[in-house]
Formats: C-alpha cells, sequence, structure tokens
C-alpha cells in the first residue's frame, strides 16, 4: 500500500471513530438531559408530563409527613408563590430539613403530584442548592411585577 | 509572628519563582550559560520558602492560632490534631498553597534530575515551571491569601465541614493534586522542546518517567476519592460522574492517552506533534479542573469558594497559560517533522486508535460537564447531565478501547501481519467468549454483565499471552517498563470486572426497623440488634448494632452510626461495612423516625437530637435503614491500584535513571561545570 493510502485509511478510522463518538454524544444528549423547572412553572403546566425533570425550592415548614410503612415520604416544595407536593419512597438525605433548600428529580404523576426518584439537598448548613436558590428568586421577580 | 513570617516567605518564594521563570529562558535564547545555571539555584529556593510558608500555615493550624481567619473558617479546638493540619487543605486558600506545594515539589525533583540534560532545556523546563508557579502564587497572595488575621480573634473555629472529618481527607486531596499539577513538568518539556524546535526521541524519554510518575499519582488519588465517598457519604455509590470527579477524570484520560503516545515518540519517533499537543492539554485540563472546582462555578461538597474576582483571575490565567502554549504550538509543531513511517496494521496505528479513543472520551466528558453550565451561564435554562448521559457515551467507547488493550502488545512496531496475531488471539477470543456463553445459559446474566465479563476475559487472558511470549524468550530480565505494562493491563480487565460484577448484581433495600427486628437481603440477614449513645470529640452518635447472619450461620457484626456534628449542627451518616473479596455488606442508619406514623406534627428529619436527655429517642421508634449486598466491588479498588502500580513500575525502569554517557557527551557541557579554573 502506498503511503498515501496508509495515511487516507488511518484518516477514516479515525473520521469513523468520532463520529461514533458524536453520534453517541448527541443521541445520549437527546435522551438524558434533565431540565428544571420551579414550582410555578410546573403549575402553569410547563412542566413536560412524560419524562422526568427537576424542581426546586423549599421544603414547606410542616408539610413533611411519613406513611405507615415508614418508608413513603410526601413533603410540599414551594418557591414562595406556587406549592407542589411530592411523595418519595427511601431514605432522606441527611441535610433534608423543613424551611431548608431542597432539588428533587422525578415525575410528575396523574394526580398531580411530583413522585421523587432522588432527593437532593445541600452539603452544608449554610449552602443552598443554586437550582433552589434560582427557583425562589424567580418567584419574588414574578412576584414583583 | 509566624503566620507573618508565612506569608513573607511565600512571598520571597514569588521572587524567586519570577527570578526563574525569567532569566533562564532569556539565558537559553541569547545563549548566556551563566542565566541558564541560575534556574536550579533558583528552583531550589523556591520550593524552600513554598515549604517554609505551607509549614507555617500547618503550625498556625496544630496551634490553634484563630487569629488566623482562615484557620477560624475550617478547624475548631476539639478536632483531632490531624484531622487539624488537613483542615489546611480544607478550603479555598488552603487547597491553593497545596497546588502551590505540589507544584514546588515536582520542581525541586525536576531540578535535582535534570543533571542528564542539555544545558538549555533543563533551563526552558524549569523557567516553565516557574512561571506555571509565579500565576499561582500571584493568584494566592493576592486574591486568597490564607494568612489573612481577624483581630481580635474569635474563641474558636467554625469547625472542618464533617464530611472531611475522614482519614480520606488526610490522604486524597494530596495525592490527587501531586497528580494533577505533576501534567506540569510534561507540559513544561513540551513548551521547552517547542522553544528550541526539538520535538525528538530524547525528548520523549526525559518526559516518560514523570508522566507515569504523575499518571500513577493521578490514578491513586482518584481511587482514594471514590474509595472515600463510597464509605463516608453513606449511600454506597462510589463515582457519580459529579463535576468535581469529572475534573479529575478528564486528565487522567488524556494523561493515559499521553503515556501510550510518548512510547510511540520514543520508541518509533512518530506522533511527535501530537504528543506535545497532549501533554499541553493534559496539563490545560488540570488547570480547567482547578478552576471548575476552586473558583465555586461548581456547587458541591468540593466547592467552597464563591468569589467572581477569584473566578476571574483563575480564567484569566487559563487563557495565558493554555492560549500561550496552544499559539506557541501552532507557531513551532510545524516545523518539527513527521516521523517514521508504519503501515496500516501496526502497533503505531493501534495506539494512535487508542489515542484517538481516549481523546474522544475526554471530549465527551469535557462536553457533558460544561455544557449545563454554559447554558446556564448565558441564562438558557437549567438542565443537569447526569450519570444516564455519561454511561451511555463511556460505556461504547470503552469497548473498542478494551478490545484493542489486549491486541496492542501482541501487535510489532512499524509493520505486523494479521495472520501471526489472529493466531495467537485464537484462544484468548474463546475464552473470552467461553465466559460470556457461560454466565449468559448457565447462570441467566444479562447481555452487559455478560459483556463486561467477556472484555475483562479478552483483556487478561490476552495480557497473559503477552507476558507468557515474552516471558518464554527472554528469561533473563525483562524490562521494568514492559512489566509496568502487564500490570497495568491486568488492572484495567480486574478494574472491569468488579465494576460489571457490581453494577450488574448489586442489591439493596430500604427498611424501617426497630431495635429486635431484622430484615433479609438476598441470602443475609440483618439483626438490628442494640442501639447506645456515643460521645465523640466533637460529635454524638446513635451507634446501631447489626448482627448480619446467612443460613442461620453468623457472618459479621456491624456498627453503623448516625452523628450529630455540634459545631457546624449537621447530622452525619457513618456507614458501616463488612469487606469480602467477593462481596461488601454495607448497612447506614438513615434517619430516626417517631413511633407514630402521620402525626400530626411531622418528625424532625435529623436523627439525634443532642439537646434531649435520657434514652435516645430512637429506642421508642424505628429506624429507616438501608441494607446493601455489593459484589466485587473491592477488585474496582484492587484494578485501580494494580493500574497504578503498573505506572509507579514503568516510571521505575532502569533506562530513565541511567544517565547516558553517549548523550551527556552529545550535550558537551554539564550543567554545572566540573572544572574550575
Amino acid at each position: 500500500m502506498k503511503a498515501r493510502h496508509k495515511r487516507l485509511v488511518l484518516l477514516a478510522a479515525a473520521l469513523a471513530a468520532l463520529a461514533l463518538a458524536t453520534a453517541l454524544v448527541l443521541q445520549a444528549f437527546r435522551k438524558n438531559l434533565v431540565f428544571f423547572f420551579t414550582p410555578s412553572q410546573v403549575a402553569a403546566g410547563e412542566a413536560p408530563r412524560q419524562r422526568a425533570f427537576r424542581i426546586g425550592g423549599l421544603v414547606e415548614a410542616g408539610s413533611l409527613a411519613r406513611g405507615a410503612d415508614g418508608l413513603t415520604v410526601s413533603f410540599v416544595v414551594t418557591d414562595t408563590a406556587q406549592r407542589l407536593p411530592v411523595r418519595y419512597r427511601g431514605a432522606l438525605p441527611d441535610l433534608f430539613k423543613e424551611g431548608k433548600g431542597v432539588v428533587a428529580q422525578g415525575r410528575i404523576g396523574a394526580d398531580r403530584v411530583f413522585q421523587a426518584e432522588e432527593v437532593l439537598a445541600k452539603h452544608d448548613e449554610n449552602y443552598m442548592p443554586p437550582d433552589a436558590a434560582y427557583a425562589l428568586k424567580k418567584a419574588q421577580a414574578g412576584g414583583a411585577r | 509572628m509566624i503566620p507573618e513570617l508565612g506569608h513573607f516567605a511565600l512571598l520571597l518564594a514569588l521572587g524567586m519563582a519570577l527570578l526563574q521563570g525569567t532569566l533562564p529562558l532569556a539565558g537559553a535564547w541569547r545563549g548566556h550559560p551563566r542565566w541558564m545555571a541560575l534556574a536550579h539555584g533558583a528552583a531550589l529556593g523556591q520550593g524552600l520558602f513554598v515549604t517554609l510558608g505551607f509549614a507555617a500555615l500547618l503550625q498556625a493550624f496544630a496551634a490553634n492560632d484563630f487569629s488566623v481567619s482562615y484557620v477560624a473558617a475550617n478547624s475548631n479546638s476539639h478536632l483531632p490534631l490531624a484531622f487539624r493540619l488537613c483542615s489546611l487543605w480544607g478550603g479555598h486558600e488552603g487547597s491553593i498553597l497545596l497546588w502551590i506545594q505540589m507544584l514546588a515539589l515536582w520542581t525541586v525533583a525536576v531540578a535535582l534530575f535534570s543533571r542528564q540534560l542539555p544545558r538549555e532545556m533543563a533551563a526552558r523546563v524549569l523557567a516553565v515551571m516557574g512561571l506555571v508557579s509565579v500565576g499561582f502564587l500571584c493568584f494566592l497572595l493576592f486574591t486568597s491569601n490564607p494568612f489573612e488575621r481577624t483581630l481580635p480573634a474569635p474563641p474558636d473555629g467554625r469547625d472542618l465541614n464533617p464530611l472531611l472529618q475522614d482519614w480520606g481527607m488526610v490522604s486524597h486531596p494530596p495525592i490527587l493534586y501531586m497528580g494533577y499539577v505533576g501534567f506540569s513538568v510534561a507540559f513544561a518539556f513540551a513548551i521547552a522542546a517547542l522553544i528550541g524546535g526539538r520535538l525528538d526521541a530524547a525528548w520523549a524519554r526525559w518526559t516518560r518517567p514523570w508522566t507515569l510518575l504523575a499518571w500513577a499519582f493521578l490514578t491513586v488519588g482518584i481511587y482514594l476519592g471514590s474509595s472515600w465517598a463510597y464509605y463516608e457519604l453513606g449511600w454506597g455509590g462510589w463515582w457519580f460522574w459529579d463535576a468535581v470527579e469529572n475534573a479529575s477524570f478528564m486528565p487522567w484520560l488524556l494523561g493515559t492517552a499521553l503515556i501510550h503516545s510518548l512510547a510511540v515518540t520514543e520508541k518509533r519517533g512518530t506522533f511527535k506533534n501530537w504528543t506535545a499537543l497532549l501533554a499541553i492539554l493534559a496539563f490545560s485540563l488540570s488547570l480547567l479542573g482547578t478552576f471548575l472546582v476552586r473558583s465555586g462555578v461548581l456547587t458541591s461538597v468540593h466547592a467552597f469558594a464563591s468569589d467572581p474576582r477569584r473566578g476571574l483571575y483563575i480564567l484569566a490565567f487559563l487563557g495565558v497559560a493554555i492560549g500561550g502554549a496552544l499559539a506557541l504550538y501552532a507557531w513551532r509543531a510545524p516545523s518539527v517533522g513527521l516521523g517514521g513511517r508504519f503501515a496500516v496494521f501496526s502497533r503505531e496505528s493501534l495506539l494512535l486508535l487508542n489515542n484517538v479513543i481516549l481523546a474522544a472520551t475526554a471530549g465527551t466528558v469535557l462536553l457533558g460537564t460544561l455544557y449545563p453550565l454554559a447554558l446556564d451561564a448565558w441564562g438558557l435554562g437549567k438542565i443537569s447531565v447526569g450519570p444516564p448521559y455519561f454511561e451511555a457515551v463511556f460505556v461504547p467507547l470503552m469497548v473498542p478501547l478494551l478490545l484493542l488493550a489486549a491486541v496492542g502488545p501482541l501487535v510489532s512496531w512499524k509493520e505486523a501481519s494479521w495472520r501471526g496475531v489472529l493466531r495467537r488471539l485464537r484462544w484468548v477470543a474463546l475464552g473470552a467468549l467461553a465466559c460470556a456463553a457461560a454466565l449468559l445459559l448457565a447462570l441467566q446474566a444479562s447481555w452487559m454483565v455478560a459483556l463486561g465479563v467477556a472484555l475483562a476475559a479478552w483483556l487478561l487472558l490476552g495480557t497473559a499471552a503477552e507476558a507468557i511470549k515474552h516471558l518464554r524468550h527472554h528469561r533473563a530480565g525483562l524490562p521494568l517498563s514492559w512489566w509496568g505494562m502487564v500490570v497495568a493491563h491486568a488492572g484495567v480487565a480486574v478494574f472491569v470486572l468488579g465494576v460489571t460484577l457490581v453494577k450488574g448484581l448489586e442489591t439493596a433495600g430500604d427498611h424501617s426497623l426497630r431495635v429486635g427486628q431484622g430484615a433479609t437481603l438476598g441470602d443475609y440477614r440483618f439483626d438490628f440488634v442494640a442501639l447506645t449513645r456515643e460521645q465523640g470529640p466533637n460529635y454524638v452518635a446513635a451507634r446501631a448494632r447489626f448482627e448480619v447472619s446467612r443460613n442461620g450461620r453468623p457472618v459479621a457484626t456491624l456498627h453503623p452510626e448516625k452523628r450529630f456534628y455540634v459545631v457546624q449542627q449537621m447530622p452525619m451518616t457513618e456507614a458501616a461495612i463488612d469487606r469480602g473479596v467477593f462481596r461488601d455488606l454495607y448497612v447506614s442508619l438513615n434517619e430516626a423516625i417517631k413511633a407514630s406514623p402521620q402525626a400530626a406534627s411531622p418528625p424532625p428529619p435529623e436523627g439525634v437530637e443532642p439537646a434531649r436527655d435520657g434514652p435516645s429517642p430512637a429506642q421508642e421508634g424505628a429506624w429507616v435503614v438501608r441494607l446493601q449486598h455489593k459484589p466485587f466491588i473491592g477488585w474496582v479498588w484492587a484494578g485501580a491500584l494494580l493500574i497504578a502500580l503498573g505506572g509507579t513500575l514503568a516510571a521505575a525502569d532502569r533506562r530513565y535513571r541511567a544517565p547516558r554517557r553517549t548523550e551527556a557527551a552529545a550535550s558537551s557541557i554539564p550543567l554545572v561545570p566540573l572544572k574550575v579554573s
């Protein structure tokens, strides 16, 4: 094989690998991007019905209740403008607390309750998850208008 | 007084670094031997002063000097000494100082072991490292001075985040930074070679041991972080594709590509430009990682800082360092020349494929990490890219890489025959397929498990085939670099096996249990036997006792804890793990719940209320307990350690250590002239 051919074959292999990677990335991106919505946006019906998304805000004080099995919990996430009831089965993170920030990932059910698959809380006492802070700020800006 | 001295030492270090970064470079350009010779002394001086500054800050932590604001913000007098000392890197300022300290260590090492290098090369390498150090020292001294005082001093410190109060905190950051920063040596060698216009086999041979060592450190650092997350975060995960983890993983991927392409450049003189580019990019990703973690653009366990001034500085520094290096590359690299030719089927092309795949993987991880940040920064919406994306992209890219890893070492340089290689790999392929078939048919395993095990078997058997071939032919002394390759590839196989089995077969269950109750997970029965109250140095804890049995026979006693750290008012789950060769049993005590479900006033979510006296409140109620069975998780750690061991073995190869007489003669004048008239 001539040198030029060899280089062409190598170039083609490299391009094929890159094309494969690009295709995988685009495919994976389309399927797995998780969008974030505030409780106000969910109330306005902007959140998707079929796919998972994230919500964030404060856990409303006094809203945490536990089911008879001891594992199912329900609480309300609020951005001070709108409230969104959330249900979750499993252990809550150490820093989950009423009146504090929280972010949850899951889907909206037929009963308009957010069925969380994952609950994330902040990592220390003073730190608010950025998404939760964003939800509050947005709701306050909306209220002022 | 000592903090002021530390501050002063760092200022002197900055002066030394400026000297080290400028005069030797000018000397190499103008041909002044004396200016070039300055690099050596300046590097040692800088190392000394940085170390003095570092020691001064350590002393402030050891002595509980809370008049130093940084100590007050990150430590506490109740903290045990070891954790007080490692609180030094518990925050932003100290982490940057640790970065600089690591850079100083590498710089001193290069200065001490660069005697067989040509004078110009040594001067330029040390100068580039000096300039990097100038950038970081300026950042530290002018935006994040760790020695700043608050007067009057607060009576006690704010304490270290409880998540960080662990032995992992002692070892993980220094080792990880050792790896991160170690790529600066490869970077400096590439820049020096580009300036000198000599990218050749000798350059690759000088760069290789440094790169291998840095890469091995980075591997151990990532392993330490991952295993720490596994037992400390309390839910048994060990890799989250979190932006901070990705920040260390991207340089690792490019570093892996770099050690392979350096092999080609050294052995065959090919890929020179590409190798230089990889060296630049690997260090650029290390810098980017520092920026991501330290500027506060991410907010997770690791991001303590949020000061836009610092972010801007790092961004500008990144721009100058990466932009400058790439501009130099674009200007000088085309003149370097192509190197030896090779056939389509040769070790060179397989290693090229290895590099393309690794670089593409690093690119996809970079995209997944930066895309959400970019969208957020431009106000285009908030999204998150989680593990499903990374797994969907990473796994298909790794399959061809693992296939290649078994083939590559069996293929000869320059030109190889398909037939010879196929003949050798026949049995290997058969073995791997047999494993997959056995798993699918006999054990009803899933496709993913069968694929992972087959790949691991393929790589392990292929590496064994390579080892047998060589051991048969060269009885006497195979080079350590060859052993390093064999050990690292076997480590990858062990790692893949561990990841496949733990991901495919792990089981977990959440239960609400009272003392006296129990639950089962697979064959194992976990009995909640007792709950006691413990007093730690800076926390109170509820400590449970679980008796684990399998088919009636006792297996282990586990003591998971729920701690409450008093100073930071923070609860913490301290999981208990029974480790074994084939499985870990993992119990975590998640939260206490009150006796009556759905009470009018909801129960406090955190486990232990320290204010309450008498018996622990949880004794009345139940606890949410998570039980986990993690098969083969230990193999993940063993694989990672084998990979790092392979890198260390290769770095220790004799041919990198023995000063080559021929070259010492070629460079004519040694660094320190021996004949003084």
